[in-house]
């Protein structure tokens, strides 16, 4: 129990970012402030150092200015001690699960195979082990690649895997899979706890959710697949699931570029 | 191949679309040779079924032949004719174990859109909106069939396509709606709709041992085929007739002792409460109106049971929750869970104890689908179903 809880600590880096990230905030409020106030209350001097032509036309330009640069400002400080400013660099925590129609071993050993991982999670490419340690390769945001090392800290055959990421790793992560047995013979309760640090923290999770990437989504997906996989012995293949995005549900052509996640030799 | 596409409110257009191709090795592609235009589809034809997209390929009542599968499907071989279900079910979730096909927990690759709707997601369903799937449908002449080891049922060559196509959805969705009325000797049934899912469901609860079926319905045609096929016993105009009272009449004042919807989200009736619920789903204030819902509930005897197998969507208005908590109602409902009727109707079918197509008013060629669905939506000609032939 004391390892699974070592494997879930906390970030150490997350309360220094936070902090300097809050002291630029307030920094570059309280200037905008400063600057609008100096825009109502000087604005002949202002307009003259700028060298601008002193009509009154321009210095009602200014002042308005001045007005907009103060409630900028305003609202930068509000936001330096707000919530929303410190959980927009907050780790991003997710918990999913799903009940799937097979004997706790049976899972453990597949996810234990760690390179069985990118059968069903959409974003890893490959998982490769050498000497206790894994490579994770994934697909981020934007056609970006992204690549970390991680070892596993707790293996409680059937039951339990953990894992987190080693020194160096651009999205530093951790996170513990737990198998039990479901109530009434209706096979595992799988969960999965991930503990994840982009940059930009939640502030990125809310703008990758724009494009369709939400992390609690992302891993209920994964889940899904997982059930898929070990319950049918594939992926389950619509014809407008095979395509990124949208697609009317039609059949590809032979010119479409589809993505069959773990695609099977098919042919009998 | 040719494929009966949606290309927005009321507009379908058969166009060509590529091959269907194995995406697993526990598909099968089938060379359609008859389809047919379910009810259900024309909510998809009004626009009332959310996630439809530009080009979708409609139908999920479909037989054929099989022409190609994949190597983990050894039940069929290539050349076999087959009736395929409508759900699509993988055969090894805890649903599909406890034979409840419709909620198979693997086959909606988009189950996260009906998780955030209706909190979980049933199985996904050919050519019915990409919030079930995203899966082409069977007014085509060549349909992909997932987890077709599980779902397609071999017919007898002494069979038409006409009397097994409908085992596909129809036939199974009204025997279903039938059978969760808990039918006893001397049981009176009502049902409302005689469209053909309601049809069916009279000409099940008579194979079940109901001793009187009433039909509900506005057209004069689909009642007198309810009283001369479907084997109603009493019919109700409701343009003519008020329903609830009419009920009591046949009932000695008891009310039926089982009520089934087989309207759904675009009911029609003739109070004021019908424009009531016109303009609030024209507001997207509800989703579905459930005007024969509502009204089998207030006819439903005391301690009856409600079946509901038309389609509902969304969300309703004015649900009488106070009829069914005070009068001791039963609520039941459910997409069908075909998989587990195939083989017993069929064996009814060839028993000789019913002939399916006895609901059939039109045949077409598949090229012709948009007028199939000009004539079963407007109900021109009496149109009561229409088969469309794709081969």
């Amino acid at each position: 129990m004391e390892r699974e809880q070592v494997a879930l600590a906390g970030f150490e880096t997350v309360a220094s970012r936070r902090e300097s990230v809050q002291g630029r905030t307030r920094w570059l409020g309280a200037l905008s402030v400063g600057l609008g106030l100096v825009k109502i209350a000087a604005p002949t001097q202002l307009t003259r150092v700028l060298g601008m032509r002193n009509s009154p036309s321009t210095r009602r330009v200014m002042a308005g200015l001045g007005l907009g640069e103060i409630a900028a400002g305003l609202c930068l400080l509000s936001l330096s001690r707000s919530q929303t400013a410190q959980k927009l660099v907050q780790p991003i925590h997710v918990v999913r699960t799903i009940s799937i129609n097979r004997p706790p071993e049976t899972i453990y050993h597949f996810w234990r195979d760690l390179a069985n991982l990118p059968r069903f999670m959409a974003h890893l490419e490959s998982v490769t082990v050498q000497n206790g340690t894994s490579t994770w390769r994934a697909k981020a945001p934007a056609g970006m690649t992204v690549e970390w090392q991680a070892e596993v800290t707790l293996d409680r055959p059937n039951q339990a895997i953990a894992w987190r990421s080693l020194e160096g790793a651009s999205v530093p992560n951790r996170g513990v899979v737990r198998f039990t047995p479901a109530p009434g013979g209706r096979g595992t309760e799988v969960t999965v706890e991930l503990k994840y640090d982009p940059p930009g923290g939640e502030l990125t999770a809310a703008l990758a959710k724009l494009f369709g990437e939400e992390p609690s989504q992302q891993i209920a997906g994964d889940l899904r697949r997982l059930k898929q996989v070990l319950e049918t012995g594939g992926l389950a293949h619509s014809d407008a699931s095979i395509h990124r995005g949208m697609h009317a549900a039609r059949p590809a052509g032979a010119d479409e570029k589809t993505v069959i996640l773990g695609r099977e030799e098919v042919q009998s | 191949m040719k494929a009966n596409c949606w290309m927005g409110k009321k507009r379908v257009e058969v166009q060509n679309v590529p091959d269907p191709q194995l995406l697993s090795h526990r598909d099968a592609i089938i060379r359609v040779t008859s389809t047919a235009i379910c009810g259900s589809d024309l909510h998809l034809y009004n626009g009332f079924v959310p996630t439809m997209e530009k080009g979708d390929v409609l139908g999920h009542e479909f037989m054929g032949e099989v022409v190609e599968v994949g190597k983990g499907v050894s039940n069929l071989q290539v050349g076999d004719r087959v009736v395929v279900p409508f759900p699509i079910a993988c055969g090894n979730c805890v649903a599909c174990q406890a034979g409840t096909t419709s909620l198979c927990e693997n086959s909606n690759p988009n189950a996260w859109i009906a998780q955030k709707m209706w909190g979980h997601s049933p199985c996904g369903i050919f050519g019915y909106s990409h919030m079930l799937g995203g899966y082409a449908g069977g007014q085509a002449e060549y349909v992909r069939v997932p987890f077709a080891d599980i779902g397609p049922i071999k017919v007898p060559a002494h069979l038409s396509d006409e009397q097994v196509l409908f085992l596909s959805d129809i036939f199974p969705t009204g025997y279903m709606g039938a059978e969760m009325c808990d039918i006893q000797p001397g049981a009176v049934v009502a049902v409302w709709g005689a469209g053909p899912v309601g049809l069916f469901a009279m000409a099940s609860a008579r194979l079940l041992g109901a001793e009187r079926i009433i039909a509900i319905d506005r057209y004069q045609k689909r009642l007198e085929r309810a009283a001369s096929k479907a084997g109603a016993t009493d019919v109700i105009n409701y343009e003519e007739a008020d329903v609830y009272e009419s009920l009591l009449e046949l009932t000695g004042g008891r009310g039926p002792d089982a009520c089934i919807d087989a309207v759904g989200m675009e009911a029609h009736a003739n109070s004021p409460l019908y424009a009531l619920d016109r303009t609030k789903q024209a507001l997207m204030l509800e989703t579905d109106r459930p005007l024969a819902l509502r009204e089998a509930i207030r006819c439903c005897k005391n301690g009856g049971v409600v079946s509901v197998i038309g389609v509902y969507g969304g969300f309703i208005d004015h649900f009488p929750m106070g009829a069914i908590v005070n009068r001791s109602l039963t609520l039941r409902s459910g997409q069908c869970h075909v998989h587990r009727y195939l083989r017993p109707l069929l064996e009814r079918i060839e028993r000789g104890e019913i002939d399916p197509s006895f609901v059939i008013t039109h045949r077409l060629p598949l090229s012709a689908a948009a007028e199939g669905y000009d004539l079963f939506m407007n109900n021109r000609d009496d149109c009561e179903k229409v088969v469309l032939k794709a081969a």
